[in-house]
């Protein structure tokens, strides 16, 4: 195993440095066992399940198959960066709202990806949705709860941008 | 730190011609898989994804009907609109790559270099003999697809080099892209048929993935539905024709049974995707004729 220099990486607009990593190491990895920052979830580590979902200069992409030290000079912004205990995100309130969290485990990823689905498209329809979310699995809900925590997130969201 | 950033082409070739054992890395969705699974193992490692003239594409030729590619296009830049209306089979096959997450860090050159059998474009590419360029610091060379693919991810690149470009024609008539898998998204082809149709050049051209080691065309059926089929009105060709039209693409298929699949039923939806793709793409009634 080789070890690596310290190198940098900017997570959730602060400047984090690396140190003590090995070669090899994907951004899911560092951001968990190195940096403390386990909202992440890590189960596949093959780009199945999007549990380990983060935004890389604003686009969704697994954590998982990102080579931590190839994510340096780029924006990450992990689940932690979306809100927090007691400032919850219009998406993470709507998921509690809506009762679409069982085991929890795949929740972080489908904040991610949903966050970034109604930055770009502020009413999603059904199938925009469901393709939004498909690179996200949850083995508990069906589903049928975060459809109705996006409806929730969505309309929060208009209802917010409408003065 | 043995991974190096290149912000240019030349840069990631000098970087490679310094460590002709580097791996390449792009959007990472395969190699770091392999790394994850520890069946690789990473040393100097040149990272492409920062590379502008990557990205781009540009239409090129006195008829503007070439399209050339930047190797770092990602499949979700392929799915939009403005590319996938000149080359709307490439974006069908772009679209159903993984998943949302993996077709923003996917891109078209890091398909091309996985060279896997079930590889998603390389039929598209296949069947728009598509000519592949390659820079090192030593030049460049252009490949065509058949000969840039050499086996079960396998290809023509040498150490030193890297893919920087994929060009394809922008043809006049309709194109389709079909894969069979065991569930719509985020699947691997148990089998693909990319179909795509020159209408002033009068041909079909026809190219088959995860039969073989290497993308498929089937050559006999193209010449059979070239000299018969209604290319003025896109007029359904007619049972008869259709049928064996699906069967010659069956038999160019060479299929084999493995963890998927079976050779039989991957040859049977061979010849179902054919029927789908010709009748898709020739979907008008026979003209009345007064």
């Amino acid at each position: 195993m080789t070890s690596v220099d310290g190198f940098s990486l900017s997570i959730n607009g602060e400047n984090r440095l690396v140190v003590d990593a090995v070669a090899g190491e994907s951004l899911l990895f560092v951001l968990r066992e190195r940096l403390g920052l386990a909202g992440s979830k890590n189960a596949c580590e093959e780009g199945e399940c999007g549990s380990c979902t983060v935004r890389l200069d604003g686009e969704t992409v697994c954590s998982c198959l990102v080579l931590a030290e190839a994510a340096a000079g780029r924006e990450v912004v992990t689940i932690e960066g979306l809100g927090s205990e007691g400032d919850l995100s219009d998406v993470q309130q709507a998921f509690l709202d809506a009762g679409a969290v069982q085991c929890g485990f795949c929740t972080p990823g489908l904040l991610m990806a949903v966050d970034a689905l109604l930055d770009d498209d502020s009413k999603p329809d059904d199938l925009t949705v469901r393709e939004a979310i498909s690179g996200n699995l949850c083995r508990c809900t069906g589903y049928g709860r975060i459809l109705d925590a996006v409806d929730r997130a969505a309309a929060a969201r208009q209802a917010e941008a409408t003065p | 730190m043995p991974v190096t950033i290149a912000t240019s082409i030349d840069d990631a070739c000098a970087s490679l011609a310094a460590h002709p054992d580097a791996l390449v890395l792009a959007g990472g969705t395969d190699l770091m898989v392999e790394v994850n699974r520890g069946v690789r193992t990473i040393g100097h490692v040149v990272a492409v994804d920062r590379i502008p003239e990557l990205r781009g594409w540009s239409l090129e030729g006195d008829r503007a009907d070439v399209l050339c590619l930047g190797a770092g296009t990602t499949c979700t830049d392929l799915a939009e609109p403005a590319l996938a209306s000149l080359v709307p089979a490439l974006a069908q096959a772009a679209r159903t790559v993984g998943s949302p997450q993996i077709r923003n860090a996917a891109t078209l050159g890091g398909n091309l270099a996985t060279a896997s059998p079930a590889g998603d474009t390389l039929p598209v590419l296949a069947a728009l003999d598509a000519e592949i360029e390659l820079q090192s610091a030593g030049g460049a060379r252009r490949l065509p697809l058949d000969e840039f693919v050499t086996g079960v991810k396998a290809n023509a690149l040498i150490p030193g080099e890297l893919i920087t470009a994929i060009r394809v024609p922008v043809l006049d008539g309709p194109q389709e892209f079909l894969k069979v898998g065991t569930r719509n998204a985020m699947v691997i082809a148990v089998t693909s048929l990319a179909l795509v149709v020159d209408r002033p050049g009068r041909n079909v051209r026809v190219a088959l993935g995860s039969v073989a080691p290497v993308p498929l065309r089937a050559v006999e059926a193209e010449v059979l539905v070239a000299e018969r089929l209604d290319f003025e009105n896109m007029a359904s060709p007619d049972s008869d024709l259709v049928d064996r039209f699906a069967d010659l693409v069956a038999d160019a298929a060479r299929p084999i049974d493995d963890h998927r699949s079976s050779a039989a039923y991957r040859r049977h939806a061979v010849r179902v995707l054919a029927r789908r793709a010709i009748l898709r793409a020739f979907p008008r009634s026979a003209p009345v004729t007064a």
